[in-house]
């Protein structure tokens, strides 16, 4: 096992049994569950939407490099600088330059996704940039100095009143246990910022060749704000996200409001198509978009992951996910944590680094039935599994299976195990819990239910005489 | 207009009524889940009156808007003082007033959402950084779903797009902690949209 993979078991165990966190995040998640169904419930045929939307990203996929040749066409047209990073490392340097050569200090930013899988942060910080992040939920984890804890609400691990502790502490404000108050704190202090940035940084949702359009969805209006105020605007976006045509939002964008926020639609779905005209009166000098690869267009050509690129990010597997529900965000120790994640850090970066995470799955397949562009999340992760596994499995691993398919295979093996089961518990308790207990790693943490001497099928027979 | 484009969608989102009165409805109906305050005018006057009532509640000391003529009479009936963005702005004043008037490029009864563009809507900020935003309508403008309203835009500005076009469902707001809902995260936090008739 390597340190990763002993770093979640850890971490996973230590967080499942606290209950705290479990109430928190079941709460949260509880919540969400029912405003999406009733959102769901809206539309007129949510199956063929799934169809439909999966086709309109397969086609993306299919046809990426063409619709991004058109893509960077129109917003070059209309002034826009469109770059491609083969790598994270490479987004970073031209974000980088793009500062250096506007003599800017401070960079305005919302929520990406995007920016935290390549360390934008750090990089800039690192050479001595401040980049403030302005979404509430990035903007608590921000000054927390922690990873974001879920891909759409990424403080939802957390209370008003320890919101508010952190308020008092980093902000100075006044204690309030009203959420209301609290997004008003963060507000002013996020305008204040705002009138001063010299850049204002926006992830994107998608990208739309047909016009040459980058589409943002928020609900607060800071991504709205990135992109008026500053004198310089930056857009960095996945090359898998653009569909062809622009009526393909009409589809797309309540669906990921609708599973994503459990919201009809988002509060402001924008497309940006170059900086500020001349006839227009506000808005950037400068608008650049950042076309990042980093392993996308290899993932693109493999017939069997290529499907993961249809993701939305809209967040839905990691909510109906049992696994992250009991381990929490943070556990996954990667950018995106949860079914989506499991699947695409092993593909994007490293498969030995993050296999691992393809076995944190019971393969209930509530993520596929949940996934509005269907992608096959399960089926997924057992490839990865197949992948990863390097050895063969053990001689004691292999005969137990053996007695498995024996006793399964057998009415007779079966009907004597039972037996022997029942005889076998009553000597359990003498070594329950200690080193030569053969169950030790379930009844560690669980209880075994009383196996009984007769069987369903034996009362059966004996009461239907 | 072309109907054509994007067969299905409109059979797979939720329902959206076509017939006019009922789209009213159907907008209101939205608005009110969404906590957009929604007027339904006839005339000048009555929009007159509307923000007037608005501004005495409000207690607006400013406002701002960009120029057409609707929008000229509306603030001079209202005697505050205005800032007008396409005449050019300070980012710091254009922060510190109470409201802003806009005009839209479309009402969506399916969704209760609005198009505006930085072109005809006085710019990118107006729309986004005063604490109410008012958006006037007209009756040709109420479309029935988000096909037909992006065949709209497309229909409209074919090769010559507005820099950005912003759907607007409802005011600003938040759901980031504890997912309770909190109304003006950081853009407006109140959305007031006044479809008039009768305007001449």
């Amino acid at each position: 096992m390597n340190n990763n993979a002993q770093k979640f078991q850890e971490d996973a165990a230590r967080i499942c049994a606290d209950s705290t966190h479990r109430q928190i995040i079941g709460t949260a998640l509880d919540k969400y569950a029912q405003g999406r169904d009733k959102k769901i419930a809206e539309f007129q045929n949510w199956e063929q939407a799934r169809e439909s939307a999966a086709q309109i990203k397969q086609e993306g996929l299919d046809d990426m490099e063409a619709l991004l040749r058109t893509l960077t066409k129109k917003l070059t047209k209309r002034g826009t600088h469109v770059y491609r990073a083969p790598t994270g490392a490479d987004a970073c340097r031209i974000v980088l330059n793009i500062l250096k050569q506007n003599g800017a200090k401070t960079m305005v930013k919302s929520k990406s996704m995007t920016s935290e899988e390549i360390h934008l942060n750090e990089a800039l910080e690192k050479e001595g940039y401040r980049p403030i992040e302005s979404d509430l939920g990035e903007f608590i984890v921000q000054l927390r100095q922690e990873p974001p804890y879920h891909i759409v609400f990424p403080a939802m691990h957390l209370t008003r009143y320890q919101i508010s502790d952190l308020f008092q502490d980093k902000l100075g404000s006044e204690p309030t246990e009203n959420p209301e108050e609290l997004t008003m704190i963060a507000r002013k202090n996020l305008r204040r910022e705002y009138v001063q940035a010299d850049v204002g940084f926006t992830g994107a949702n998608f990208a739309v060749a047909e016009t040459g359009m980058i589409s943002v969805t928020e609900n607060e209006g800071n991504s709205r704000l990135s992109a008026s105020l500053p004198k310089i605007m930056i857009t960095l976006i996945g090359i898998e996200k653009v569909v062809p045509r622009m009526q393909d939002l009409s589809l797309l964008l309540p669906m990921l409001a609708t599973v994503g926020a459990a919201q009809s639609i988002s509060c402001y779905n924008t497309l940006y198509s170059g900086p500020r005209q001349p006839d227009e009166c506000d808005g950037p000098e400068e608008y650049h978009v950042i076309l990042l690869d980093n392993g996308r267009s290899r993932l693109a050509k493999d017939s069997t992951f290529r499907e993961i690129l249809r993701c939305i990010r809209c967040g839905s597997c990691i909510n109906v996910c049992p696994i992250y529900r009991n381990v929490g965000g943070h556990a996954y120790n990667a950018t995106y944590p949860g079914p989506i994640g499991s699947v695409l850090m092993p593909r994007l970066f490293d498969l030995q680094t993050y296999k691992h995470l393809s076995f944190a799955c019971s393969l209930c397949g509530a993520c596929r039935d949940m996934c509005p562009v269907k992608i096959n999340l399960p089926h997924l992760l057992l490839k990865n599994r197949e992948a990863a596994s390097t050895t063969q499995p053990k001689f004691f691993e292999k005969l137990a299976f053996k007695a498995m398919s024996l006793l399964f295979n057998k009415p007779f093996f079966w009907k004597w195990g039972k037996r022997m089961g029942w005889i076998g518990q009553k000597f359990h308790p003498l070594i329950e819990g200690s080193v030569i207990d053969p169950a030790q790693c379930w009844t560690a943490t669980r209880k075994a239910p009383k196996l009984k001497w007769k069987s369903f099928k034996d009362l059966w027979k004996k009461h239907s005489k | 207009m072309n109907m054509n484009t994007a067969p299905g969608f409109k059979e797979i989102l939720s329902h959206a009524e076509t017939e006019y009165q009922a789209m009213i409805r159907q907008f209101a109906v939205k608005s009110a889940e969404l906590t957009t305050r929604f007027f339904h005018l006839f005339g000048v006057e009555e929009v007159v009156r509307t923000l007037k009532t608005l501004a005495i509640q409000e207690k607006w000391k400013s406002l701002a808007s960009h120029h057409t003529t609707l929008t000229h009479s509306l603030v001079d009936s209202l005697n505050l003082p205005a800032l007008w963005t396409d005449s050019g702005y300070a980012t710091e004043e254009l922060e510190k007033v109470d409201a802003s008037i806009t005009l839209c490029d479309a009402m969506i009864a399916q969704t209760g959402s609005l198009f505006i563009n930085s072109r005809t809507c006085g710019g990118r900020a107006l729309s986004i950084l005063p604490p109410h935003h008012i958006v006037l309508a007209t009756p040709e403008q109420l479309l029935p779903d988000l096909p037909t309203a992006y065949q709209h835009m497309q229909d409209k500005y074919k090769d010559n797009y507005p820099s950005m076009m912003s759907l607007v469902t409802g005011p600003s707001r938040t759901g980031d902690i504890e997912r309770i809902l909190v109304l003006g995260a950081h853009g407006p936090r109140k959305l007031t949209v006044i479809l008039v008739e009768k305007l001449s």
